[in-house]
């Protein structure tokens, strides 16, 4: 009898292994959630003051843009080693390592964000007597979320590949997995984490492309009502998901 | 802490450097695999961009570019590399490491070079076709001129890619420079990890100063932007720079 199982024979595709080994799928799984969703969280609260500082003095501008995209020309196995002497072998090499990859997406998505907003938004609220931090988070804030969002989701989405990589210091989440599984030629574990981990990028992504429909209902509302102003609407909402933002996530993406 | 003094010591030392499993060894093996496995591909990407953004259906086009891209940021490189080792091209020495890297590079070259093409600037081109340029002339002395921007972008961000990508062949048993540091996890030896890695990040570094250098040097359109004050590379420019500080520096009351 065991010799029939898929186990035994090393197969791909194993129903067995999954319904014996549904813990420490589990684990790995909730691990790889956690380093994923801590670093982006990390990532957009530090990337939020660099992109104000960077917008408001020029001379910020160019440091802050070339040392996020310098960090990005890091390779992950390099930046984890990196690391290393600091955090010592934990979790906080892995998530660091994807806070500074992450920075680079998001600074650079935020800026084009807070750039795109009409300035006649801007010039009503401070006719209505806005304030500065009030004008920010009122008005600006809100209306750079599409480019915002394009950038969080960006870098979740490298950022749950990237974590694989952390296996190297026994904190990859599915990533310990797949490289357990190569040691030991477990095809079945290989090929199960390796397809939970696309599945949970792909699933990422959706909830915050769903995330981003409900925080910003004025995107859907307005195409079609103001029909003769559809392409300008358009182009600030999906300006940066398709067209030039995704393109330049790609000009510093690695996706390893 | 003396992990830098260490690493450096590390770096230092000539023993190092030398034989079968030393620092040169290791980036003559690092630098073959990228290069070859950037040449083959350009040789892949480019001429689908080309042929995909000069007019094999834009609209399917441009979603098979930006679908293929989005797609391979979502695919874990390493767990290609070790599927692809574990398979049956495993047999076959660097391989599937060639491979996977392959399949990697192509994305960010694909949607660059297509994107450069496809919003080359259409009165640029209108007019060159109006002059009566044959398709071929178009893309030689229109087109193309007016992506290279672009188009060299997207070789570098492969080219770092590809440079960054097979440091992890070391996890799966490959060869170059990851090797140092896998080596150095085995072993503890920490020196020898902050080592490899600022070797690696180094070159990564390298490449793509190297390459942007090149970029420059080669920009078709160098000379022209020069006497003409930069009126025709403006177009292909504009989608790349969204982050621009120009309209940020205006919005600044």
């Amino acid at each position: 009898m065991a010799a029939e199982s898929c186990l035994t024979r090393n197969e791909w595709i194993c129903g067995e292994y999954v319904s014996s080994r549904s813990d420490e799928l589990g684990d790995a799984l909730v691990e790889h959630v956690l380093i994923t969703a801590g670093a982006v969280g990390l990532a957009v609260l530090a990337a939020f003051p660099l992109a104000l500082v960077a917008r408001r003095w020029r001379l910020a501008a160019g440091p802050v843009l070339s040392l996020t995209t310098i960090l990005y020309t890091v390779p992950s196995l390099a930046m984890y080693a990196l690391l290393l002497p600091v955090f010592g072998i934990s979790a906080s090499v892995v998530v660091c390592g994807l806070v500074l990859y992450s920075l680079t997406v998001l600074v650079r998505n935020m800026l084009t964000g807070l750039a795109s907003v009409p300035d006649e938004a801007r010039e009503a609220a401070r006719g209505l007597g806005y304030g500065r931090v009030r004008l920010l988070f009122a008005v600006e804030l809100p209306l750079s979320l599409p480019a915002l969002m394009a950038g969080v989701r960006i870098a979740t989405v490298s950022a749950v590949s990237l974590t694989t990589v952390g296996a190297i210091v026994g904190h990859g989440g599915l990533g310990n997995l797949i490289y357990s599984g190569m040691d030991s030629y477990f095809k079945a574990q290989v090929l199960t984490a390796s397809v939970l981990c696309v599945l949970l990028a792909v699933t990422a992504d959706l909830l915050l492309l769903g995330a981003q429909r409900l925080l910003t209902p004025w995107t859907r509302h307005r195409a079609p009502r103001r029909a003769p102003r559809r392409d300008t609407a358009l182009d600030l909402a999906d300006g940066p998901a398709d067209g030039p933002a995704d393109n330049l996530a790609d000009n510093v993406a690695k996706g390893v | 802490m003396d992990v830098i003094p260490d690493a450096w010591t590390w770096l230092t030392t000539g023993e190092h450097w030398s034989g079968e499993s030393g620092v040169w060894q290791r980036l003559g093996e690092h630098l073959y695999l990228s290069g070859l496995c950037l040449a083959l591909a350009c040789a892949i990407a480019l001429p689908l961009a080309l042929w995909l953004g000069h007019g094999g259906g834009r609209g399917f086009g441009g979603a098979l570019a930006i679908n293929i891209s989005n797609a391979g940021r979502a695919i874990p490189t390493f767990a290609v590399l070790v599927l692809l080792t574990l398979g049956p091209l495993g047999r076959h020495g660097d391989l599937p490491t060639i491979v996977a890297l392959v399949l990697f590079a192509v994305p960010p070259l694909l949607t660059n070079a297509y994107i450069g093409i496809a919003e080359a600037d259409r009165d640029v081109v209108q007019a060159a076709r109006g002059m009566g340029m044959s398709r071929a002339q178009l893309l030689a002395r229109v087109e193309l001129p007016l992506a290279f921007p672009l188009l060299m972008t997207g070789v570098r961000t492969a080219a770092v890619q590809v440079v960054a990508t097979a440091t992890l062949a070391a996890l799966a048993a490959g060869g170059g420079l990851g090797r140092i540091i896998t080596a150095g996890f085995a072993t503890y030896d920490t020196a020898q990890v902050v080592a490899g890695a600022t070797l690696v990040a180094v070159l990564a570094l390298t490449v793509e100063g190297v390459l942007a250098l090149a970029q420059r040097l080669l920009d078709p359109a160098r000379g022209r932007n020069r006497a003409r004050r930069r009126a025709p590379a403006a177009a292909p420019a504009a989608p790349r720079t969204p982050a621009a500080p120009e309209p940020v520096e205006r919005s600044t009351p």
